[in-house]
């Protein structure tokens, strides 16, 4: 396999990604997202194994009132599998698929395993929490103004910074 | 705003786009999206701001322009605590498994282990969400201050917090630019030729921003045009009378689009007390894109009428001049239409023949407009415009 291709100039990529982002506000008035599928399968998933709780639970049961199809037919979730199409169209053109697993320079491969389900159970927890992650929340929120959005992304950075001295370990 | 099969293909092309530039971008590797937190690496704050900064400025110069509905924009709602705790989760989550849910699927399509297990991650934290959701909810439902943006926040016009935000963005870029040279222990220069290019990128939003905010908006100056110009533009050729509206509407009320604009903010009391079938806008909105193809239909001519008719006028002018075929207007107010045709009056002061006629067709006409009214009792209701609401979440 050849080397992996440079990647494209920071500015100019955020252009692009503001395109597409201007295109999602102009063609369907909302912005862009990605936990929102997440969720989309994890209730989906839900009602498939135990349709009993999901007829029960408050959440779910909120849920089907606002989308009474399955969620796996929605908006949200083909905005994902679309991502995953884009990303992966984009890595093979970059000569950059590849099975692998990144992590820093002194951390063993058991602990960035460890670590990482952990960053993505928070992460998974507190976009549910936070009405949207980066994508949906922050990025969407910051191209419309919204104070809820861009309260959000100082947290998410914020958070980021504040414990980031204690985890440089992880990858420094 | 389009077919719900349609949809699910823009919704799939939309998402390609996104994954494709984050890829593209470097999000797919978790040590150059961590590299922000520790000095070495800021591209992706650097993409980040540049779609946020381009976006905005791209919805508020579409929006000065009148090519794009700036009140159909969903500006996710603010709950207070939810937003803050939330966040500060995800930041947390961010710095332990150095993606986030977008960088993650991103990475995973390309084939990173560690991003699937992130995604793993991901799920159950939020099964764990929907599951403890009823304990949760008090704090996700806290402090409710609904869909206000950041410009309604501190009270200043949107372009200048979008001023403020892009030039924060430049300063960012400047500033972490030079913490990573210094970092790398790397130069802090910029390719002469390339410099021009960044002045040039960096002032455009900073124009366009100072142009919407210092510029009348398009609706501003049709707005201005026709409060300055409209008895000149509309002499009186397209004066409608009451017998004559009230004819079409017996006999051609399908060809005709009905306006009652107003201009209060109240919703005005629209059954037995308007002209049948009216559709109420008020006069600031007639411009909003949502309503252009009412006003340039090709099939239905358009009457305007109002409690003043001088604002019918003006509403028939500003139809005609953003390129209705035929824009008529009611000469007299709505009440005094009702009045003439439902009122009526002692049969020994109609003197004249004429007079006589002419009581005799309101008769007849009050009798098929209240027939008419009679048929539009469920489907008088204005409607009330709601932007648009994705169905949940991110």
């Amino acid at each position: 396999m050849s080397t992996p291709k440079p990647y494209m100039n920071p500015y100019f990529a955020g252009f692009l990604l503001g395109c597409v982002l201007l295109g999602a506000f102009y063609i369907s008035g909302r912005g862009l997202g990605a936990s929102g599928g997440m969720r989309a399968l994890v209730v989906a998933g839900v009602e498939t194994v135990a349709p009993a709780h999901a007829e029960s639970a408050p959440f779910y049961v909120e849920q089907r009132a606002a989308n009474p199809e399955s969620p796996l037919r929605g908006w949200l979730f083909f905005h994902m599998l679309g991502l995953l199409a884009g990303a992966f169209l984009s890595g093979v053109v970059g000569n950059r698929v590849d099975f692998k697993l990144e992590r820093g320079p002194n951390i063993t491969v058991r602990s960035r395993m460890i670590f990482v389900v952990l960053g993505g159970l928070l992460f998974g927890f507190g976009s549910q929490l936070g009405r949207g992650c980066t994508s949906g929340s922050a990025l969407s929120g910051m191209a419309s103004l919204s104070f809820g959005g861009i309260i959000t992304m100082l947290a998410i950075f914020g958070g980021a910074y504040i414990m980031a001295y204690f985890f440089r370990k992880l990858w420094l | 705003m389009i077919s719900p099969e349609f949809d699910l293909v823009i919704a799939v092309l939309l998402g390609a786009g996104f994954g494709f530039v984050l890829e593209q971008a470097g999000f797919s590797s978790t040590r150059k999206l961590v590299g922000l937190f520790y000095g070495y690496d800021f591209t992706v704050l650097k993409v980040f701001f540049t779609a946020g900064v381009t976006a905005m400025t791209g919805i508020l110069v579409l929006g000065h322009l009148g090519a794009l509905d700036t009140s159909a924009i969903y500006v996710n709602p603010t709950f207070l605590w939810s937003a803050l705790i939330g966040g500060l989760i995800m930041g947390v989550g961010f710095i332990l498994g150095g993606f986030c849910p977008g960088t993650s699927l991103c990475a995973a399509a390309v084939g990173r282990i560690d991003a699937m297990l992130f995604i793993g991650g991901a799920l159950v934290g939020i099964l764990g969400f929907t599951e403890f959701y009823e304990q949760l909810r008090p704090l996700y439902m806290a402090e409710a201050m609904g869909n206000i943006t950041m410009a309604s926040v501190l009270g200043i016009p949107a372009p200048v917090f979008g001023l403020l935000l892009a030039i924060v963005a430049i300063a960012a870029f400047i500033g972490t630019s030079w913490i990573q040279s210094n970092v790398r222990s790397e130069p802090f220069t910029l390719n002469p030729v390339h410099r021009k290019y960044y002045v040039l990128a960096g002032l455009t939003p900073i124009l366009l921003l100072l142009l919407v905010w210092i510029t009348p908006s398009h609706q501003q100056q049709i707005l201005n045009h026709v409060e300055a110009n409209y008895t000149a533009e509309n002499p009186g050729k397209h004066r409608m009378v009451t017998d004559h509206l009230a004819y079409e509407l017996m006999n051609h009320a399908h060809d005709y689009n009905i306006i009652h604009v107003h201009d209060s903010d109240a919703l005005p009391d629209t059954l037995r007390s308007g002209v049948p079938g009216a559709t109420y806008v008020h006069y600031r909105e007639l411009l909003q894109p949502h309503y252009i193809p009412l006003l340039r239909s090709r099939y239905k001519n358009l009457i305007f009428v109002a409690d003043d008719p001088e604002l019918a006028r003006k509403g028939a002018t500003m139809a005609l001049r953003i390129g209705a075929e035929h824009a008529s207007w009611l000469n007299v107010g709505v009440s005094e239409f009702r009045q003439s045709i439902f009122e009526v009056p002692d049969p020994r002061q109609l003197t004249s023949k004429a007079e006589r006629d002419r009581e005799r067709f309101r008769v007849m006409a009050a009798r098929t407009l209240l027939e008419i009214e009679d048929r539009l009792k469920h489907m008088a209701q204005p409607i009330k415009r709601e932007p648009v609401e994705p169905s949940g979440g991110c």
